[in-house]
């Protein structure tokens, strides 16, 4: 359940994101693929290298589609529906992994803002980020 | 046994040497109260948790994260053997202080992003995955000893 202020506050860090998107959704990828290296076994396919062309470019995407949904929460189950089906029947990525994702994106954040990433914010995002994935997970079973 | 490469002791060291105990005991704690706030059930006798603005600046809180940073020491000076050397603290939470053993990963997780705040860019990809390292051991050491 966000609240209407941490509604205001995770628009607000997505929005200060949104022109440094690659950076940002890239380095989050990079600690989690080195910090959980099961999760790298999704992207045998692409160069995930750090600074590749492919990590940035979906490293940018990602975080583009996280800034697009925090503008309407309350519709996440049908902004969402097209990644819902690309997630589940496509990807079939084991749903721990978005957990582990979420938190390499926070401590990302942490590094990015310090101080700025306070404990309301960092509430907040973590919150958004908890309902995107599931919202992300529901068509697995 | 727990194995640590010459380069993980180095980073975990060098973060603890210019550790500001107070500070990142305080920030870590009142963060986990405030994003978990679930965790505050075990702190009923420290008088006003009532929003993030009271856990903030609530004294008994900031004392006690202080206390737990340095619980962290023990680990740090007995890094190959850190499973006995929280036997005893683990049945503290365990059995007196019925601490769900979930909550401390959530912990750790605040600590890491309270550290990461403070060091920035710094706080690179390799010093993440050895830092991480560390805090998994003491968690796991801390839920060892439950029954």
């Amino acid at each position: 359940m966000l609240s209407k202020r941490e509604k205001e506050l995770i628009i607000e860090i997505w929005t200060r994101l949104t022109p440094v998107a690659d950076r940002i959704g890239a380095e989050a990828l990079l600690r989690m693929f080195t910090s959980y290296p099961g999760t790298k076994t999704y992207f045998s396919h692409m160069d995930i290298t750090p600074r590749s062309a492919h990590l940035l470019s979906l490293g940018q995407k990602i975080v583009l589609a996280l800034a697009e949904g925090s503008k309407d929460i309350a519709n996440l189950m049908t902004s969402l529906a097209p990644l819902q089906t690309y997630h589940a029947y496509q990807l079939r990525i084991q749903p721990n992994n978005f957990k582990l994702f979420s938190h390499c994106m926070i401590v990302t954040l942490a590094c990015f803002m310090g101080d700025r990433f306070t404990p309301s914010s960092h509430a907040a995002m973590d919150k958004y980020l908890s309902a995107f994935s599931a919202v992300l997970g529901e068509k697995f079973r | 046994m727990v194995e640590w490469t010459d380069s993980e002791r180095a980073i975990i060291n060098d973060i603890f040497a210019t550790l500001d105990y107070e500070e990142i005991g305080r920030k870590s704690l009142t963060r986990c109260l405030i994003v978990y706030p679930w965790t505050q059930r075990y702190f009923g006798a420290f008088g006003n948790l009532y929003n993030a603005a009271t856990i903030m600046a609530n004294p008994l809180i900031a004392a006690h994260g202080t206390k737990i940073l340095h619980g962290l020491d023990r680990a740090l000076k007995n890094m190959d053997d850190i499973k006995n050397t929280y036997a005893e603290l683990s049945l503290l939470h365990s059995d007196k202080l019925h601490v769900d053993p979930d909550n401390f990963r959530l912990l750790a997780d605040c600590l890491t992003v309270v550290i990461a705040a403070k060091m920035g860019a710094a706080f690179t990809v390799d010093t993440q995955v050895a830092w991480q390292k560390f805090l998994s051991v003491v968690v796991s050491a801390l839920g060892r000893q439950y029954h």
